[in-house]
């Protein structure tokens, strides 16, 4: 059950192995380094919280680079079966009923900091990493569905066929479910993820990634500016993913 | 003695039945090697209509077996001598559905294969992982309470073991219930209502089963049931029925009330298609008002099986209403707004069974009649009435 | 109806067959190259580890790097699962587990152990990660990232190299 394994043991190695690049190296360049990717080698921390604020007065209706990207990246396809493909990541389209003001955003996992999914998970496939990625572990995922059950997004998705030419940095498979990864592979790299990427390839602003923990991310500091929303406030998940112009 | 339940001269139609009943297990682990082998693309079970058809099967037969040892409770708990000597088939009874129904839902998960990891690891605050110990040591109480009524030398610890089972059947229906009951998400679930709603259906899905096993061992054995037992146990049965449709009304009844559930319930209540039929032609009429008809005005036996198997019946209704209707309404992300999206955000989704999960789910009830009919076959599992006269 | 003498030795037969299989499964080591076991297929002039080392342990490094990986975000180490396959992908098939010949089912469908990684794992490597491979050196690195495919041309020449340094078995025919 523990995954704990040599924890301690790990991050004295870690910090020997970081003391001893920065005698070796000069100084000011490993510094610089350091600030931004996490080096290889090193456990991602709850110092960081990733989070993404999505703003929908930039997001246009049937502009769909984003999911077109995520496809791609992370190679969800559809199959012909519209019922069961997997969805990672959807436009919803938006209409207020008594004024009839439209309007049109992204869906994913939202990266609670209390997920349901993680709670009802039996197996602990469902979890948190630290700098706040929810995640599912498809080697001890079942397929029992209940965190689909849960999850009040529906964001994620069960895996109903078989899978051939995954991308070697995201397995996924028959049987298990999966969601939006926030694309943790590229994060790791210290990358954004592919979807935001793609949103500020194609001009449109509507995506910010960043760390929500640090106050001085440009997320951080529009969160602190400008009215924002989190999709079912009223359940408090704290989500990562906040929206403007709802 | 071992011939009490299926008697010699009935051999050949015993192992025809076996038989029988075998090819519908057999059909089911057939069904679920065709679900392992292609995946759920071949069953009707979807991304929108996460839980389907098997689990209605596994939920029944889950419920249905704590409620079946509630005979067993009354009698060791209560005291009652008519109650006593059912305890041992309500037993068998109920380990024998719980298998079934656990069989369906292990056989249903995206990785099957993965059972020991399922018992592994366990994330405690999950109310599935809480479930595997409420299972397992459900299991071993009520095989060690029939042991303390099979064995002459064990009889004195039999109350206390019955009292046991008695609690533990109670718990393991709340954590059933729960298993709804803690999802925040979906607007049919998410009460405190569902724990207490999920034990009174136990105790009426549970004695409709008994009521059938036994018409059906007291036939084989050309046996009449006492008339004084047949009353009090058909009475008790429309208490429970009763008590079901009062639950379901509570419940709708407080959905009612709250402005954010009205459309759900106008979806269950009035204009959702095949939910609404199954709801009120299923559940209410079929299941509760023609059952406690019938059984207040029953004075054969046949009318009393009749009953409990409308009420059987309209279990399964009411489950799939419950499970399949409250999956079918769409999750309402963004209140007071039209939603539409690729992945049918805002639209009723549809659900269409498949063969294969109607058979894995038959292959369940199989499972669970074939480990009856055999355990019933070597131990003496007949209720015997001899020395307690009705009128106790 | 079968006597019961003849139901014994028919149930003997079975006894012995299982533990026979048994026996076979607790000693996955014992499969010996050239008995059908497993074909080299490798570039880079070693392994991450002893070759014997990781006969009985791949399993278990591979599930200590999956925690790491998975749970911590600990990546770019020498265990991980990607790095297995970028060595020791068979260069006819561009993969590790398509095929009997290929470097993961050459031992497991021997030993039949049933491997679960690439139901979910590809079994091919990703091109452009030769370029961070930990093992090649710096010089066999701008090699391969002259060319396109890293695959194709250098890895004959590595494994040959290597088969005649370790002396290994037949190899790749």
């Amino acid at each position: 059950m523990s995954n704990d394994v040599d924890n301690s043991r790990r991050k004295f190695i870690a910090a020997g192995v970081a003391g001893t690049a920065g005698l070796v190296l000069a100084p000011g360049v490993t510094l610089l380094d350091m600030a931004h990717a996490r080096p290889a080698g090193e456990a991602a921390s709850s110092a960081k919280r990733w989070g993404l604020l999505i703003d929908s007065t930039k997001c246009a209706t049937g502009c769909n680079d984003c999911v077109t990207a995520c496809g791609k990246e992370n190679g969800v396809a559809s199959t012909g079966h519209p019922e069961t493909d997997p969805q990672w990541i959807r436009k919803i389209e938006l209409k207020e009923i008594k004024s009839g003001r439209s309007h049109s955003l992204p869906m994913m996992c939202q990266h609670c900091a209390e997920p349901p999914c993680v709670d009802v998970c039996p197996t602990g496939a469902s979890f948190k990493r630290a700098d706040g990625i929810v995640l599912v572990d498809r080697h001890i995922c079942i397929g029992c569905r209940y965190c689909m059950m849960a999850c009040p997004y529906k964001a994620r998705s069960f895996v109903h066929e078989e899978h051939e030419d995954q991308n070697p940095d995201v397995p996924r498979g028959k049987g298990c479910v999966e969601a939006c990864t926030l694309c943790v592979h590229r994060i790791d790299k210290d990358q954004q993820p592919a979807c935001v990427e793609a949103c500020s390839a194609g001009n449109h602003g509507a995506m910010l990634f960043g760390d929500l923990n640090d106050s001085n991310s440009e997320i951080s500091k529009r969160i602190a500016t400008f009215a924002t929303t989190q999709v079912r406030p009223d359940l408090a998940l704290n989500t990562g993913v906040r929206y403007q112009g709802i | 003695m071992n011939n009490d339940v299926f008697r010699k001269n009935k051999d050949a139609a015993f192992y025809f039945l076996l038989g029988a009943i075998g090819l519908v297990a057999l059909a089911g682990l057939g069904a679920a090697f065709y679900m392992e082998h292609y995946g759920h693309v071949v069953t009707g079970m979807t991304n929108q209509i996460v839980w389907g058809l098997p689990h209605v099967f596994a939920l029944f037969l889950i419920v249905a077996a704590s409620g079946v040892l509630n005979m067993a409770s009354i009698g060791s708990v209560f005291g009652k001598p008519v109650y006593k000597a059912r305890a041992a088939l309500s037993g068998l009874l109920a380990i024998a559905m719980l298998a079934g129904g656990l069989m369906v839902l292990m056989l249903d998960l995206g990785r099957s294969d993965r059972l020991i990891i399922a018992m592994t690891y366990l994330n405690l605050k999950s109310v599935f992982a809480l479930n595997v110990f409420l299972y397992t040591i459900f299991f071993s109480v009520v095989v060690l309470y029939l042991w303390t009524m099979m064995d002459r030398k064990m009889h004195g610890y039999s109350r206390y073991v019955g009292f046991a089972a008695f609690i533990w059947r109670l718990l393991l229906t709340t954590g059933t219930g729960a298993i709804f009951g803690f999802l925040v998400a979906r607007q049919a679930y998410g009460s405190a209502l569902l724990p207490p709603m999920f034990i009174i259906m136990s105790f009426s899905f549970g004695l409709a089963v008994f009521m059938i096993v036994q018409a059906v061992m007291y036939r084989w054995n050309d046996r009449v049931l006492d008339e004084e037992i047949l009353r009090r146990l058909k009475n008790l049965l429309a208490v429970f029925v009763a008590a079901v449709l009062y639950f379901t009304a509570v419940y709708h009844m407080t959905n009612l009330y709250f402005a954010k559930q009205t459309d759900f319930e106008r979806f269950i209540l009035l204009d959702g298609g095949i939910y609404t039929t199954l709801f009120w032609v299923g559940q209410v009429l079929i299941g509760s008002v023609l059952p406690l008809f019938l059984l207040f005005t029953a004075k054969k036996s046949s009318t009393v099986v009749v009953a409990s198997l409308l009420v059987i019946l309209g279990g399964f209704f009411q489950l799939y209403v419950f499970l399949i209707g409250g999956q079918a309404f769409p999750l309402n992300l963004f209140p007071g707004m039209e939603q539409s999206s690729s992945f049918f955000d805002g639209v009723i989704h549809s659900y269409s069974p498949s063969l294969p999960e109607f058979l894995l789910g038959m292959g369940g009830i199989a499972v669970a009649a074939l480990i009856t009919a055999i355990v019933a076959k070597v131990l003496n599992f007949m209720p015997d009435d001899t020395p307690h006269p009705a009128s106790h | 109806m079968i006597n019961p003498a003849k139901r014994r030795s028919v149930l003997g037969w079975l006894a012995a067959s299982l533990l026979a299989l048994l026996l076979a499964g607790a000693m996955p080591a014992t499969a010996q190259d050239g008995q059908g076991g497993h074909k080299l297929i490798a570039k880079g002039d070693k392994c991450v580890r002893d070759v014997d080392f990781m006969r009985r342990n791949h399993m278990n490094i591979l599930k200590h790097q999956r925690v790491e990986t998975m749970r911590k975000g600990v990546r770019g180490s020498q265990d991980s699962l990607k790095n297995c396959i970028e060595c020791h992908v068979n260069p006819a098939t561009n993969s590790v587990a398509s095929s009997k010949e290929d470097f993961c089912m050459g031992c497991h469908s021997y030993a039949a152990v049933k491997v679960d990684c690439f139901e979910c794992h590809s079994s091919k490597p990703k091109a452009s990660i030769v370029g961070t491979h930990p093992i090649i050196a710096p010089g066999q690195q701008s090699e391969g990232k002259d060319k396109q495919s890293g695959l194709s041309g250098k890895i004959p020449r590595q494994m040959q190299a290597k088969l005649a340094s370790l002396n290994m078995g037949e190899g790749v025919k």
